[in-house]
């Protein structure tokens, strides 16, 4: 019998997450692999400061909130103070990891620092209330960029897994969505190794999420998933990046 | 008599970090505190503790974050740049209410500045250090010894209220050498039930936070913060008063300037001028007690500093401006000389007679 129940490091509250925003579904999986791997109560998590900067309510693990964009250094911290006890997780945004914490990000990667992150790339500043990101796609409506996302003055999009691949320190990243069950499936599997990477103090493992922010980019639940589809993934591939212990995956 | 050693004062400062108990470090190189770094990075390999050289100083504080969230000591050391940019960190820590020792061995600025003793970040450390309500605990090193004895200290303190403990020292205090005795009694870590070290299944969760969006809630626990700052005042002040008792004139100095003042002192007494010196160790809590008592007797009170003046203002706080109080200072890197204080000791000397 198959019985449909909450993950037990989930906590039994109700999220302030708005309708057809895929946090809860991340945060879900991460305490779905939580409860299976049976280390809830090792495991330190850090909050990011963006959407799901109350993400420290929501797991039954202890957890820790940290300053915009430093969750890496903090998870740094927590790790090196008992490596063998503590297992260490990050759950960042884009802005968060991809903008004002990109050192952090890149200099724990560089260190194969022995932590797990979950970046949810949704290509928009949730939490202020719609700006442009450093992941906002090329000619993307945002309320900072009202005409659209224009390369010559912004820039281009933040590539993470990319540009974390060409360094020597990660262990495992790949990139992921959950648009749909199939997809759902295959983050679970991607977030599970990234924590059993930890667990076998393999090193660095980073599980980047395309998400849905329908509040932001003005869509539809429905039309959110389909927009991953059609604009995010032709510019971010799913995919694994690096898997160093599984050298067939590169 | 305990066996003395001849030191560097970052190195007593290394050394006695690690005799308290703290097996973490995090650092990021800059003049003149990187003995510091170097001797963590020598030391803590071999008793199994963590030295690790940061990507920026923004990092170091927030892995001292992390260590101190589960429930470990741990320190950071850095020089004025560094310790701005240290200052996001120290908001945090202040807000999740987390112990912490921070070494500041101030050089002159503002900016870059330059590499050589200052005191110009007395106001930056004694009015919190960040964003928001809050305040550090300041110990002002008056030599090599104390530069040792006062980190112990802050540990100590840092771990009592749970707070950031700031070793506030001066290039000269980093890299000056001077005997100095290394046992100490360590007050061992209290429990630290609030720690995020993983619940191990056995209790609800622990959350290590400085976020609270009902301001009613923020209030509060501003409130209480500051009920316990109060309790601080009043007990943990600490001063040394030389040659006060019969004193006309009170001269206060800390760190490297009062020992430049106490020669001063010294050169006038012999010419029969009666003088003292106030120092503080404690630059927060300011020890007023000493200010309020000497603005009953003497009649005029010089602060030397190696700044444009900043502990004056505090001086002229704690004594309600009862006597006048003067700056005789340097800046920019520069140290008052003997002679430059005793000039100024005469002056005010004379005009007593």
């Amino acid at each position: 019998m198959v019985v449909f129940d909450k993950p037990k490091s989930l906590a039994d509250i109700s999220m302030h997450y708005c309708p057809g925003c895929t946090h809860g579904i991340v945060h879900r999986l991460v305490a779905e692999v939580i409860d299976e791997l049976g280390i809830e109560g090792k495991t330190i998590g850090i909050a990011p400061v963006g959407c799901s900067v109350m993400a420290y309510n929501y797991f039954n693990c202890d957890m820790i909130e940290a300053a915009h964009g430093r969750a890496p250094a903090v998870a740094t911290g927590v790790k090196r103070a008992n490596p063998d006890e503590h297992i260490v997780f990050t759950y960042q945004g884009d802005g968060d990891l991809a903008s004002i914490g990109m050192a952090e990000t890149v200099h724990a990667a560089a260190r194969n620092e022995n932590i797990t992150i979950i970046f949810i790339n949704n290509a928009i500043y949730g939490m202020t209330g719609g700006q442009m990101a450093p992941t906002s796609l090329p000619g993307q409506v945002t309320q900072t960029s009202p005409y659209g996302r224009d390369v010559n003055a912004c820039g281009y999009p933040v590539k993470v897994c990319e540009m974390l691949s060409t360094l020597e320190g990660p262990e495992y990243l790949e990139r992921v969505t959950v648009n749909s069950v199939k997809a759902v499936k295959n983050a679970k599997k991607a977030i599970k190794k990234a924590f059993q990477n930890q667990i076998d103090k393999k090193g660095f493992s980073l599980v980047e999420v395309l998400s849905t922010c329908p509040t932001n980019w003005g869509m539809t639940p429905q039309n959110a998933l389909k927009w991953i589809d059609e604009k995010m993934i032709p510019y971010y591939p799913l995919g694994v990046y690096k898997d160093r212990s599984n050298k067939e995956n590169n | 008599m305990a066996n003395k050693v001849l030191m560097k004062g970052n190195e007593a400062i290394a050394e006695a970090a690690i005799k308290a108990g703290c097996k973490h470090y995090f650092g990021y190189p800059i003049t003149p505190q990187t003995e510091i770094a170097a001797y963590m990075a020598k030391k803590m390999p071999k008793i199994g503790g963590t030295f690790l050289q940061a990507e920026s100083e923004i990092a170091a504080i927030n892995m001292v974050y992390g260590v101190s969230s589960a429930g470990y000591r741990v320190m950071t050391s850095s020089s004025s740049p560094g310790i701005s940019l240290k200052s996001e960190g120290l908001s945090y820590l202040a807000g999740a209410d987390l112990p912490a020792v921070v070494i500041n061995v101030q050089r002159g600025g503002p900016g870059l500045g330059d590499i050589q003793p200052s005191q110009s970040d007395y106001f930056q450390a004694t009015r919190g250090g960040g964003h928001g309500d809050f305040h550090m605990i300041v110990l002002a090193p008056g030599s090599v010894q104390e530069m040792a004895s006062l980190t112990v200290k802050g540990f100590e303190l840092a771990d009592k209220y749970r707070m950031t403990a700031m070793i506030l020292a001066d290039g000269t205090m980093g890299q000056m050498m001077e005997p100095v005795e290394l046992d100490f009694d360590v007050a061992p870590a209290p429990e630290k039930p609030w720690a995020t070290n993983g619940t191990k299944m056995q209790r609800k969760h622990n959350i290590t936070n400085s976020l609270s969006l009902v301001p009613e809630e923020l209030e509060k626990f501003n409130f209480a913060r500051y009920e316990r700052y109060k309790l601080i005042e009043e007990t943990e002040a600490l001063c040394e008063e030389y040659l006060m008792d019969d004193a006309e004139i009170a001269v206060t100095a800390y760190g490297i300037a009062s020992r430049v003042t106490k020669n001063a002192v010294d050169e006038a007494r012999k010419m029969g001028i009666k003088v003292g010196l106030i120092r503080p160790i404690t630059v927060w809590p300011f020890p007023k007690a000493p200010y309020e008592k000497a603005a009953e007797k003497v009649n005029h009170i010089i602060t030397v500093e190696l700044s444009m003046g900043q502990m004056i203002e505090d001086v002229m706080l704690a004594t309600k401006c009862k006597v006048p109080v003067t700056l005789c200072n340097r800046a920019g890197g520069m140290i008052p000389s003997v002679e430059q204080v005793l000039e100024e000791i005469k002056k005010y000397a004379k005009r007593g007679e």
